[in-house]
């Protein structure tokens, strides 16, 4: 045997699967946690504001938009794409939504249904040009969330619609016991996706068509189809959101939702999904939208203005990127 | 939920399908099955249960099928032979629905079928082992085996312990030990490959396609195929064994088409053929007519490397390249030949040694000090890296040249760039609609040209080749031939590497062997045969010690990657 193979074998023995427990693999496996938990940790100690009920309860209302879109945005970026529209399409929902309530007076059920519908056949057309015309889903989207954006402007006159009835600001505003309304859809929606991405034959179709197209197509998967599912999953989530948001803040705002898609695609990279598809998991991106919502919470609490705020969350995002990186090279 | 079709041991009543539990019966061998399969009371039928006929496929600038005409007798395993680009991995994605064919009808059991996607092609029974591994790494083995056929449960859930349960059996079943629960990444590729077998056999297909099975895995793993294959024979279902390694085809096959230059040539029974006869058939011309006569004497030494050194990869090479001569890198595949080549030319780095071109050394790392003391490699994979495919001709030919087409400002001199192309396009005969054809659109044979005409027109005085041959056709491949010996004439040094014994053994005047990251031999020309450089390059004489150094290439090769 030669040296070189010696050598060589030697070096991945030590890493390898099989391998003895190593505290550099188990760090690097779950880093997203624990630096979430550092960041907790140390929040607590710096000011006494930060760990008590009111706040924890504040920061997940605070996360549970970003985190809904983030599941939809977890499973595009799963098949290789990625959705800029998001934050228009939940614009484009949520005025369709006011002027529901506040011009026709349609039951709040049916209006829910609607502002669903309407993501979804948004998201749809995205996975259509996608899927099926193969066109790039960086254009693609960025199209429709030009589009998206324009048409709710049209359809809003560019002015905010508001007032909204009582009962509906509940579904943004109100609590079950002490719970929030908008954190239980958020964790309800993040069931469905670990539902869908690790139960149903969908979800298993979702990782084999962005980890390898070619071998998901040769086993008799058809790769168009998975890839329409994520958009119009993503879409629906979005006219999901639209509910929440525009019941929050109690008005059809045209403006509404900007940059969400950038916060959605960061929770989901920061939660160790890989833009080049296949690899990610949905705990991941809810550990990523979490440590975003701390973050801006904890800058918020310690008076930090938020030009500072946007400075740190870009060096979050880099940081959490180098070290996903350096745990695939390892 | 019903079960997926076609999945193994779900479906205990069937006959004739295997059984996912080992049985305790040894395995018939090849030979005996055929033996108490024919004369025994249930011989197989004779009738085809598929034919295809009149296939043709084209793809731009090549046919890769021309009117070709194939069928398939149960019971029997029936060995594709043919040169690289022969066509007989197109005509088997065409069966497995990968590709469609332009023309052409495939019937089975009498019946006309359409195979349009990979779909189809399943559920009619056909299943492929792809030549090209096709995992999805980021899943289980498990998810693998079971892609597209999950198992589900009452609730339409995804079945995870019932899934691992099958595909344990079906491991043990091929005789792998490997724990189904394991990411697809951790595996080596000898153990993917026998994933992918597994894939195949489950199906519990009645056409089996296995397009270069054994690339990859152990001689003991081939061992273990070889029963397998003898028990899907002996329950009457098809396989189709495509391979370039001759005493595996006479072991398993039972007949044997062969195919050339995308033609059907004709089916031979394989205890009516031998050897020779089929690689005449597959080949159709003498190897002397394939190789230029070289008649030109060596001058100085141009390219020299001294003790070159990439820790775990290659160790202390030496050699010298005079002009005008041809130096053969011989080796297995892993043997570290194209890790040599990448480091003389600087595409990779190496910890110590030393390369010196005309006298001079070469300082620093990188490329561009190897083209300014002109030294060109064509690399093993022209579409990865041997060609930008999304920019024409002209830019491709002019790219390694640019810094010298350009002025100080870095403008580049359009004109002199478009008289070079030219001038080259038409000396090697490429065959293209014009300077701005976009390369992506030529045959392999014309690709391989752009490449050699890039360098060409750096007026290199080294060049290295790195299986400049692969996957282009007969006639192409005799064309490069003649321009490589035609560079050496005008007092080029050049390197080859190649994994086909004939090109090699034409070819040098010289040829260095390799083994395992060390240089083990120099043997001239006239003292090279075929045996001689095998011997060398495993290290043993000998089939069987030929086998036991397979295994070790294959567990060097894990280590390596």
């Amino acid at each position: 045997m030669g040296e070189a193979l010696n050598v060589s074998r030697g070096g991945r023995g030590g890493s390898g699967p099989e391998g003895s427990f190593s505290w550099k693999q188990f760090l690097l496996k779950y880093n997203i946690i624990l630096i979430l938990m550092l960041i907790c940790l140390a929040l607590s100690i710096y000011t006494n504001r930060f760990l008590n009920q009111e706040n924890l309860i504040n920061i997940t209302r605070q996360v549970s938009i970003n985190g809904i879109l983030a599941v939809g945005m977890t499973m595009v970026v799963l098949t290789g794409g990625i959705d800029l529209s998001v934050g228009s399409l939940v614009a484009l929902s949520g005025v369709v939504t006011a002027v529901l309530l506040r011009d026709h007076h349609m039951a709040i059920p049916m209006v829910v249904v609607v502002s669903v519908l309407v993501g979804l056949v948004m998201g749809s057309l995205n996975g259509y040009f996608v899927a099926y015309c193969r066109a790039a889903p960086f254009v693609v989207t960025l199209a429709m969330m030009t589009a998206a954006r324009g048409m709710t402007y049209v359809y809003s006159k560019g002015r905010p619609i508001s007032p909204l009835p009582a009962d509906f600001l509940f579904l943004g505003k109100g609590n079950l016991w002490i719970v929030p309304i908008p954190v239980i859809i958020f964790f309800l929606t993040f069931l469905l996706g670990v539902l869908i991405l690790r139960h149903l034959r969908i979800g298993r179709y979702i990782y084999a068509v962005g980890g390898n197209e070619t071998a998901a197509v040769v086993s008799g998967i058809n790769a168009k189809r998975v890839k329409l599912f994520a958009y119009c999953f993503s879409g629906l989530l979005c006219g999901l959101a639209a509910i929440i948001l525009t019941a929050r803040v109690s008005a059809g705002l045209p403006q509404a939702g900007q940059s969400y898609e950038l916060d959605a695609i960061a929770a989901t990279v920061i939660g160790g999904t890989s833009l080049a598809g296949g690899r990610g998991r949905l705990w991941g991106t809810l550990v990523g939208a979490l440590l975003l919502g701390v973050v801006n919470n904890g800058l918020d609490l310690m008076e930090i203005t938020s030009f500072y705020q946007q400075i740190v969350k870009g060096v979050i995002i880099l940081g959490a990127v180098l070290l996903d990186s350096k745990r695939h090279s390892a | 939920m019903i079960p997926p079709p076609g999945l193994p041991g779900t479906d205990e009543t069937s006959p004739g399908t295997p059984s996912l539990t080992p049985t305790p019966t040894p395995t018939p061998t090849p030979a005996e099955a055929r033996e108490s399969g024919e004369p025994g009371g249930s011989a197989p039928p004779r009738t085809p249960i598929l034919e295809m006929s009149g296939i043709c496929k084209s793809f731009p600038g090549v046919q890769a099928l021309d009117n070709v005409d194939f069928r398939l007798v149960p019971g029997r395993v029936h060995a594709l032979m043919g040169e690289n680009g022969a066509g007989k991995s197109t005509l088997m994605r065409i069966l497995a629905g990968i590709d469609s064919p332009d023309e052409g009808t495939i019937t089975m059991d009498g019946r006309r079928i359409r195979l349009e996607n990979p779909r189809q092609a399943i559920d009619l029974g056909i299943a492929m082992i792809h030549q090209e591994l096709s995992p999805v790494l980021e899943m289980t083995v498990a998810e693998n085996l079971f892609l597209g056929r999950e198992f589900l449960n009452r609730a339409g859930l995804i079945d995870y312990k019932t899934m691992r349960a099958e595909a344990g059996k079906l491991l043990r079943y091929i005789g792998v030990d490997l724990d189904p629960g394991r990411s697809m990444r951790e595996l080596t590729v000898s153990q993917m490959q026998m994933v992918e077998i597994a894939k195949a056999v489950s199906h519990r297909a009645n056409i089996i396609i296995m397009d270069e099975p054994t690339s990859a895995i152990t001689a003991k793993e081939v061992e273990r195929l070889f029963e397998i294959i003898g028990r899907l024979r002996s329950e009457n279902k098809c396989v189709i064994y495509i391979t370039h390694k001759m005493d595996e085809v006479f072991a398993i096959s039972d007949e044997i088409t062969v195919f050339r230059d995308g033609r059907y040539i004709g089916t031979y029974e394989t205890s009516s053929i031998n050897e020779m006869d089929l690689i005449r058939l597959m080949v159709a011309r003498d190897l002397n007519e394939m190789f230029p006569e070289k008649t030109h004497g060596h001058g100085e030494v141009r390219l020299k490397v001294s003790n070159l050194t990439r820790k775990g990869v290659f160790r202390d090479i030496s050699f010298e390249v005079r002009a005008g001569e041809i130096l053969g890198l011989a080796g297995l595949v892993g043997a570290g030949r194209t890790e040599v080549v990448e480091s003389v030319f600087g595409v990779a780095p190496h910890d110590s040694g030393s390369v010196e071109v005309d006298g001079r050394p070469l300082k620093g790392r990188g490329t561009i000090r190897s083209i300014k003391k002109r030294m060109g490699l064509v690399t093993e994979d022209r579409k990865s890296s041997g060609l930008v495919l999304t920019m024409d001709v002209q830019d491709n030919i002019a790219l390694p040249s640019l810094w010298k087409l350009s002025n100080a400002l870095g403008l580049v001199r359009r004109k002199k760039a478009r008289l070079i192309s030219r001038e080259f396009t038409e000396s090697l005969r490429i065959k293209t609609a014009g300077p701005n054809e976009l390369v992506r659109n030529l045959s392999g044979g014309n690709q391989q040209k752009v490449i050699l005409a890039k360098w060409l027109a750096t007026k290199p005085v080294v060049m290295i080749f790195d299986e400049p041959t692969r996957g282009i056709d007969v006639g192409a491949k005799s064309e490069i031939y003649k321009l490589i010996v035609n560079m050496a004439a005008e007092g080029v040094a050049v390197v080859l590497i190649s994994s086909e014994m004939k090109e090699i053994l034409g070819m040098s005047d010289r040829i260095m062997v390799m083994r395992q990251g060390s240089c083990v031999a120099f043997v001239d020309r006239r003292e090279a045969t075929q045996e001689l450089l095998l011997l060398h390059a495993t290290g043993v004489g000998g089939r069987q010690a030929r086998e036991q150094t397979e295994e070790e290439i294959v567990l060097a090769k894990e280590g390596l990657i």
